[in-house]
């Protein structure tokens, strides 16, 4: 029964994981007036770089990407997605942060391997990123862990009931979704990414099967961000449900990313360690002060 | 010249794969010359070039499309065949506008090359001085018909005919030093 549930989360993340970035590259194309591509554009050019013949630069490279995909493949399956629990009991919101880093750092790893400079500068600018927007969300996630005196991700949704979390922590809602612009490596927060500064960073020496494990990895990674807000704020939901309010979610990071430029990487930091922070602890004063809507 | 019927030796596999790359080619544009301008407004809204799957890339790496938009001059060349033979196979070439096909307006200069097929294997030309973007979208749809039928075989050419390209390409740069300056 495990392996049903972790085999419907991972298809589900794969097939609408990928139909949804289509259709957000659908949508940025029409606010730039522009047609824009099929909405399964995604798969055929997931499939056409598999199709390739790469090159490798190393073992270290081999299994950072190994490591990376594996560590994100390993998170998503402790993530709720939409009333599949593919363990029960163990969806602690602590597993799911801890196997986070597991897949960014074989990224790191292997895409420092490749001993090209832009990638050391686009690894740097992640995790220098990544130090920008954990703070604020580990903030307000926290005061909303305390508030429930639980982590179990199921527990806090089934607590919701009708009455999301949304409406319960505003300002921490608020705070969580502009880190998870930044989780998401959308604009404003798309420095490590930047392809025409830095070559697309981290990337830029991928190709072939490489790049399209990277992709796969990318698109799973969206996918467990965005389900981990839709379930701590919105209430997850059955299956339907839950993906609606995740494309919900997404269409609102895509037109929020499609109108805005980049922030340099001192900028983003410095914007999330002033703003959201001080919201953040606006929320956990509200929390403990017990103003919970 | 009687024209060749080429016998279709792709496997299954291979066709099927050739359907996905005709339909997401990923780009990398090296600008040398003039035709990098008609590029931006195929890719804009006014001639949206995504809708055909096909984007620009940042890396040689990453890219399945190179092209060439332009002259280019021998220091140049050199740049542009480190960069073709970064790219992952199967990979096609695009020449743009005369100065690749026969020289162009520079035909007679001393720091340019006149035809580029004797360097890289080009899958198709544009003609024009410069190309329009019309053009340049003709252009792309056709190259995904040779793809889809198999004919944009030029990395195949490239790997065959190894020695001779080279031969052309040390005639023209002269001595070829690769400088590994990352890994020193
Ligand atoms: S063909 Fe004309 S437009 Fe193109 S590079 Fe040569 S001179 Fe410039």
């Amino acid at each position: 029964m495990t392996v049903l549930k972790v085999a419907g989360i991972f298809l589900t993340a794969f097939f609408f994981g990928l139909t949804f970035e289509g259709i957000g590259r659908k949508i940025t194309a029409r606010v730039q007036r522009r047609y824009g591509p099929r909405w399964y554009q995604n798969f055929i050019d997931l499939f056409k770089t598999l199709s390739k013949h790469g090159y490798t630069h190393g073992w270290i490279f081999d299994f950072g990407v190994i490591m990376a995909l594996g560590g994100i493949i390993a998170s998503l399956g402790f993530v709720p997605v939409g009333g599949i629990v593919a363990f029960p009991g163990m969806d602690n919101f602590f597993v799911i942060v801890y196997l986070f880093t597991i897949g960014s750092l074989g990224m790191a790893m292997g895409m420092v391997g490749t001993g090209n400079p832009w990638a050391s500068i686009g690894v740097a600018r992640a995790l220098t990123l990544m130090l920008g927007y954990e703070v604020p969300y580990m903030i307000s996630i926290g005061s909303m862990l305390y508030f429930y005196r639980t982590s179990s991700i199921s527990a806090i949704m089934s607590a919701q009931g009708g009455d999301w979390n949304l409406f319960k922590f505003p300002i921490g809602a608020l705070v969580a979704l502009i880190s998870l612009q930044g989780m998401l490596g959308k604009e404003p927060f798309e420095a490590p990414i930047a392809p025409a500064e830095i070559a697309s960073g981290p990337m830029v020496e991928l190709s072939a099967k490489y790049m399209g494990l990277l992709m796969l990895m990318n698109t799973f990674m969206e996918f467990a961000e965005i389900s981990l807000f839709v379930d701590l704020f919105l209430g997850g939901g059955t299956y339907f449900v839950f993906l609606l309010k995740y494309l919900v979610v997404w269409v609102l990071v895509v037109l929020i990313s499609s109108v805005l430029p980049r922030f340099r990487i001192e900028q983003a930091v410095y914007f999330y360690w002033t703003v959201p922070i001080i919201l953040a602890f606006v929320q956990v004063f509200m929390t403990v002060n017990g103003f919970v809507f | 010249m009687d024209k060749i019927e080429k016998i279709d030796e792709r496997g299954v596999w291979e066709k099927i794969a050739d359907q996905l790359r005709s339909r997401s080619m990923w780009m990398l544009h090296y600008c040398t010359g003039c035709g990098a301008v008609e590029l931006p407004p195929s890719m804009t809204s006014r001639f949206d070039m995504e809708r055909l799957g096909m984007g620009p890339m940042a890396t040689p790496r990453q890219a399945d499309l190179f092209l060439v938009t332009g002259y280019l001059s021998t220091k140049t060349l050199r740049r542009v065949i480190y960069t073709y033979e970064k790219m992952a196979d199967p990979k096609y070439v695009i020449g743009f506008g005369s100065c690749t096909i026969n020289g162009g307006i520079y035909y007679d200069s001393y720091s340019t090359i006149n035809r580029l097929d004797q360097y890289l294997p080009v899958d198709l030309y544009i003609a024009g001085c410069m190309p329009r973007p019309e053009a340049i979208l003709n252009a792309f749809t056709k190259l995904m018909d040779m793809i889809r039928k198999g004919e944009a075989d030029g990395w195949k050419r490239y790997n065959e005919n190894y020695e001779w390209y080279k031969q052309n390409q040390l005639r023209s740069l002269g001595e070829v030093v690769v400088y590994d300056e990352f890994h020193e």
